[in-house]
């Protein structure tokens, strides 16, 4: 039974002082599976990957990582996993280059191994250039492309992922999610912890949403974004006078009640279905209305929470993480 | 999702993380065999090493308090205290010497609590390594740093005019028990070091710990000219045996009780600190 699990968490409870960081948390990942922890600043997601990566003892609960228990066989768990923390576990003081060495003299590589796989991995990750800079001059892209390779300098069974897109601009994320495509295509599992429902959704096969301690849902992203609704299509006129027009086409073509935005010649309309959507757009060019552009928005995290939970995600702390 | 297409989209960009090297680099990596513990602390003490070289800043402004020390206590009380500046820079260069090392210590704290602050650590404590490694190693490293203080103030002593009776073998056994001191009581601030909240307050306490220590000590005045309280002091202060026994090895007149004293002293710091300080980042969450 547990053989078939990555991770097998039940009832993991952390508590700072009086703060409930983790309060009963359960989790059930299966080997090869990419799982999405998905929450709002201070809802414990940090807590819960330090407690199965080892570098947290649970106050209470239990968890098997790889069929070994976090506390009891922590050495075996380390032996198999990685992990990527949410402040890049990078040296800044080292060279990018220095910091692959270093981990691959960890990993017990002899010092020639160490350094071809660090060369290796610099030309993978397209670091070669900045090789031999200090981290600390590094951009957050480069930083986060090299906390990954030094994650896989010996390709783990299972990896930490913690946030490894928040703060990226879109290209630097896209190659994140490359990356970790890349490394579930070859089978490692990964748990990953985010604040973006579009990052979980992109990626992951299951996604447990969790909020003050507590997991408050859990299923496949396309089960979860079921639960909230389709997200929404926005739509930008040419002309502002044909936008009353353009409410009531939409309208009628998706059964929801358009929301008319500040920007005069813009609206949004919430849809279930983004199949329904081209139908809608292809009505308002039918009708003869010119349309400056349109998109289709995915549900917000603010808005699955509202579903989940009835009330919005609320930051905890406010504290802004660095990039 | 927009129609519009994107300008970027058009031009080709480098791909780093595209397919074919990612999928090599990602399926080429056997596990090696686990390094043994001081496998670990060995690269560690590499790691150590590579900071002097690209933060040489920490190490130059331990050093350079004490080369101003020494270039104006000889020149300007030189004179004053024993009369002839040749005569003060033979009596206080060994003090000088075990000055600077000792303030170099203090940044083993410094480094450590500077270090738990940041996300590696996080990763070092992932691995499958002896969990003192990073400790450890990093200690063994700052002796290297300690070995190049020492190497500064005792070259400089020489331009200075200084001259060693114990000879080339003599000024190297001081040189080593400054460093097998300094590296006992680097645990007393790495412990430090993970007791106070940040750097800065672990390189106050520290010097500031250190100050009368050092001041208070035979390192620049004879203790028979002091009131009594504070020569009674100064002659228990295990700074002042550190002073007696590097200034006998390098004037050629050692006594085996002097030197006895301070690796026994050196001995009981680091079996009361290091321990600590393994336990406290062990720990530490
Ligand atoms: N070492 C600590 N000491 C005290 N409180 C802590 C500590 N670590 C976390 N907390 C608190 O526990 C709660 C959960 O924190 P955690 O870092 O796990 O959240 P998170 O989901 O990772 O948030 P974020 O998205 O901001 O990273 C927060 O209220 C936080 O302030
Ligand atoms: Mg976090």
């Amino acid at each position: 039974m547990t053989s078939t699990l990555a991770i097998e968490a039940t009832g993991l409870v952390k508590s700072f002082g009086k703060t409930r960081a983790v309060d009963g948390v359960d989790l059930a990942v299966q080997r090869g599976a990419v799982y999405g922890v998905l929450g709002p600043n201070g809802a414990g997601k940090t807590t819960t990957i330090r407690m199965l990566a080892t570098l947290l003892r649970p106050d209470a609960g239990s968890a098997q990582v790889l069929g070994h228990d976090v506390v009891s066989e922590a050495h075996a768990v380390r032996g198999l996993v990685s992990l990527t923390g949410q402040l890049a576990s990078v040296d800044d003081d080292l060279t990018g280059r220095e910091n692959l060495i270093l981990l691959g003299r960890l990993l017990g590589y002899p010092s020639k191994q160490a350094r071809a796989r660090a060369d290796e991995l610099l030309a993978a990750f397209g670091l070669e250039e900045a090789a031999g800079r200090l981290v600390k001059n590094f951009s957050g892209g480069m930083r986060r492309r090299l906390d990954l390779a030094a994650s896989i300098v010996v390709t783990p069974q299972l990896m930490f992922l913690d946030e490894p897109t928040t703060g990226l601009d879109p290209r630097s994320r896209n190659q994140v999610w490359d990356i970790v495509r890349a490394l579930a295509g070859l089978g490692t599992t990964v748990l990953l912890c985010t604040q973006y429902l579009d990052e979980a959704d992109q990626l992951a096969d299951r996604i447990a949403v969790i909020d003050r301690g507590k997991v408050i849902a859990e299923g496949t992203p396309s089960s979860l974004k079921a639960s909230v609704g389709g997200g929404a299509l926005r739509v930008r006129l040419l002309d502002p006078l044909q936008r009353d027009e353009a409410a009531r086409l939409l309208g009628r073509a998706l059964d929801s009640e358009p929301h008319l935005e500040a920007d005069p010649a813009a609206l949004t309309v919430r849809i279930d279905d983004p199949a329904r959507a081209a139908d809608a757009v292809a009505a308002l060019s039918g009708a003869g209305l010119g349309l400056a552009g349109f998109s289709l928005a995915q549900p917000s995290l603010d808005e699955v929470f509202l579903a989940l939970t009835g009330h919005p995600a609320e930051d905890d702390d406010t504290q802004e993480e660095a990039a | 999702m927009t129609p519009t297409p994107t300008p970027q989209a058009a031009k080709p960009q480098p791909q780093p993380a595209a397919g074919v090297t990612l999928n090599a680099a990602l399926s080429s990596s056997a596990r090696p065999p686990r390094p043994g513990a001081l496998a670990a602390a060995k690269t560690f003490g590499w790691r150590g090493m590579l900071k002097i070289k690209h933060v040489p800043e920490q190490l130059i402004d331990a050093t350079l308090t004490p080369v101003l020390f020494l270039v104006m206590f000889t020149y300007l009380f030189g004179g004053a205290i024993t009369g002839s500046t040749g005569e003060y820079l033979q009596y206080i260069l060994p003090g000088v010497l075990v000055q600077s090392v000792l303030f170099t210590s203090v940044y083993s704290g410094v480094a450590l609590n500077t270090d738990m602050t940041k996300g590696v650590v996080d990763r070092f404590r992932s691995l499958p390594i002896w969990r003192a490694a990073p400790l450890v190693g990093a200690v063994i490293g700052d002796c290297v740093r300690f070995a190049i203080a020492s190497t500064i103030v005792v070259l400089l002593g020489f331009a200075l005019g200084f001259h060693a009776d114990g000879g080339v073998a003599g000024v190297l056994a001081a040189m080593l028990l400054v460093i097998v001191f300094a590296f006992a009581l680097s645990w007393v601030f790495t412990t430090l070091g993970l007791l106070l909240r940040s750097p800065s307050a672990v390189m106050n306490s520290g010097f500031m710990a250190l100050f009368p220590l050092v001041f208070l000590s035979n390192t620049l005045i004879e203790p028979s000219t002091l009131p009594s309280a504070l020569e009674a002091f100064v002659n228990v202060n295990p700074v002042s045996s550190l002073v007696t026994a590097t200034r006998g090895l390098m004037g050629g007149d050692a006594s085996a009780g002097d030197i006895g004293l301070v690796l026994a002293e050196a001995a009981i710091l680091t079996a009361i600190f290091a321990p600590l300080t393994v336990r406290l980042y062990r720990a530490k969450s």
